[in-house]
């Protein structure tokens, strides 16, 4: 199985300039542990030394916000889309 | 009754307007509240006016005081109107790719607007406005990011209305901006009718408008306490502008960008609700009209075109 992982510009050093990469995975932590092994250092940037994702990321599971769906034990399915985003300000 | 002493009184109360040709089925309801009906035109009126009032009432503000507040627009505006009738001076940091009309609206009111950078977005507007303040403490910043009574004002007036009239609400669907909103609304909901499901729909803007220079830059409003949401939904500019043109072709409801995020997400529960066989009246608030973003293109020609020109925008 494959799922596409769209990459922030701010974390696109890890990725080589890459916009979107491919990654495998049953859940959103296996995934950054499989994308860890291509991508030195994208996990610790988006996960932290306690397993929890950082403050100012958000993760989202074909647009889902993750921390709604089971952090990072929510399930992923071929073809799914992860998209990676900082947090900004609205209003 | 329809009289009123000013227009401040005219805040609140808004329609609350069926969406039948949007709604899936007679089951599954979509449900439109016009927030554009407020004195300035959208839902921060509430806020604004609340805010004030708590800034008042707690001696903070004293005639002629001077008002900071870092904005993308609309909050901007509706102090704007405010402090012009009360007497105060306001100004708004605002990042400087925001509509022209924004920026119009804010100077016809008697505001002043320091610009701030585009590649920062709204958190740069949001670090310099704080920043403004520590330099000259006799400014008064009311901080909508922080400041409970821009939360509060939706939990004494928004929810209230909701029940009253639409009792059998299933979900609140709402933008996701200071956060005010839906905690406000959230709140109310969760302590007064728990089965309510609240659901925020995020702008996913383009890439410039995420443009930091390290995550820790990062910005989460201090209001947000994610325990209020069930549920939080990123929704891009293309399918947002897709439903805010769908939502006055099919319906007659000329909104802003944001309230297209907004119905795509309420869309996709009441497809839900359809495919599990279960009646739903959902909640979509309409932060405020279209007036204000027709010159960035988001009404005009392909919706390509218009997803294009809106790239870059804070379109919510």
């Amino acid at each position: 199985m494959s799922v596409e992982v769209r990459i922030p510009t701010i974390l696109r050093t890890h990725t080589g300039g890459e916009k979107i990469v491919k990654g495998d995975g049953d859940t959103l932590s296996a995934l950054f542990a499989d994308l860890d092994t291509r991508h030195n250092g994208l996990s610790g940037r988006v996960i932290t030394g306690e397993g929890a994702l950082h403050r100012f990321v958000n993760v989202y599971v074909n647009d889902e916000d993750v921390r709604f769906t089971g952090g990072l034990d929510t399930a992923l399915n071929d073809g799914d889309s992860v998209t990676i985003l900082p947090a900004v300000a609205g209003g | 009754m329809a009289r009123y002493d000013s227009i401040l009184d005219t805040a609140g109360d808004t329609p609350l307007v069926g969406l039948p040709n949007l709604s899936p089925s007679g089951d599954v309801r979509l449900w439109a509240k016009l927030e554009d009906r407020n004195p300035t035109g959208s839902i921060k009126d509430r806020a604004a006016l609340s805010m004030l009032s708590a800034a008042e009432a707690d001696g903070l503000l004293k005639p002629g005081a001077t008002i900071l507040e870092p904005t993308s627009g609309n909050t901007g505006i509706a102090l704007a109107l405010v402090s012009r009738l009360r007497g105060y001076r306001l100004i708004c940091v605002m990042p400087e790719n925001t509509s022209a009309e924004r920026r119009q609206l804010l100077e016809l009111y008697g505001a002043k607007v320091v610009p701030s950078p585009a590649a920062g977005g709204s958190n740069q507007a949001v670090a310099m406005a704080r920043k403004l303040a520590a330099e000259n403490p006799d400014w008064v910043m009311l901080d909508q990011y922080s400041n409970a009574a821009n939360a509060a004002a939706h939990t004494a007036t928004t929810g209230p209305e909701l029940l009253r009239d639409l009792p059998t609400m299933t979900h609140l669907v709402a933008g996701l901006g200071t956060t005010g909103t839906l905690m406000g609304t959230g709140r109310f909901l969760r302590d007064n009718a728990p089965g309510v499901k609240i659901v925020a729909a995020e702008p996913r803007y383009g890439e410039l408008v995420y443009g930091l220079r390290n995550l820790d830059e990062g910005f989460v409003p201090e209001l947000y306490d994610e325990k209020v949401l069930h549920r939080r939904i990123s929704v891009g500019t293309a399918d947002a502008l897709r439903r805010t043109r769908q939502l006055v072709t099919e319906e007659g409801v000329f909104a802003g960008p944001s309230t297209g995020a907004v119905l795509h997400a309420a869309l996709v529960v009441a497809a839900e609700a359809v495919r599990t066989g279960v009646p739903a009246d959902i909640v979509v608030i309409v932060a405020d009209a279209g007036w204000k973003y027709l010159s960035t293109g988001a009404y005009s020609g392909s919706l390509e075109e218009a997803a294009e020109a809106l790239d870059g925008q804070l379109w919510a």
